[in-house]
């Protein structure tokens, strides 16, 4: 069981690690790397999105291959994170539609948001069942 | 849900860490089942039944 675990996390953390590199290399790349060659920076968001496949799929893994208690405290922490991440995501949205924020509506903050929540919600809840 | 599996688990001289790897859990899982935070699941309950030789009433009580 805690042998499976360590191996289900290290293979979560490979992957999403492998993710953000593709994410930083197609984004840096085409201005960078290879003076936005349409090929290449069509390959790199090709391996971005099969690296972020590969991310999904041993999340679904690791969640699948936790315990009742951790299938719970995921369940409980991916709610509250999807549920936040459409209100608030919605509302800033808003914002800048109606020019109440000077700056636009960047899908990056809202990815930070949803990472800090799910963050903060996971350590929220394992400490709730300690 | 109350139940007696610190009290059962003490007197088969098992640690946490123990009786968890025995029924196929982690430690923490076992915490929150004996601190009554967390009620398990009937699988997890009939093996923790089926170690200590007892009914799941004679170990879990519930009181709905």
């Amino acid at each position: 069981m805690k042998e499976l675990r360590k191996k289900r996390t290290k293979q979560l953390a490979i992957w999403t690690m492998l993710w953000t590199l593709s994410m930083a290399l197609a984004s840096f790349g085409p201005k960078f790397l290879w003076d936005n060659n349409t090929f290449l920076t069509l390959l790199a968001i090709g391996v971005n999105i099969a690296l972020g496949i590969g991310m999904i799929l041993a999340n679904r893994r690791f969640v699948n291959d936790g315990d009742e208690l951790e299938k719970k405290i995921q369940l409980e922490s991916m709610g509250l994170t999807l549920g936040l991440a459409v209100v608030v995501g919605l509302a800033y949205s808003l914002l800048d539609t109606t020019n109440l924020i000077s700056a636009d509506a960047e899908i990056s903050v809202l990815v930070i948001f949803i990472g800090l929540t799910y963050i903060t919600t996971t350590i929220v809840n394992t400490k709730k069942y300690r | 849900m109350k139940n007696r599996i610190k009290v059962l688990r003490a007197e088969k001289n098992l640690t946490q860490e123990e009786l968890a790897d025995i029924i196929g859990v982690s430690r923490q899982t076992i915490n929150a089942i004996e601190k009554e935070k967390f009620d398990p699941s009937l699988p997890t309950a009939f093996r923790i039944s089926k170690l200590f030789n007892l009914k799941i009433e004679e170990i879990f009580n519930y009181e709905g």
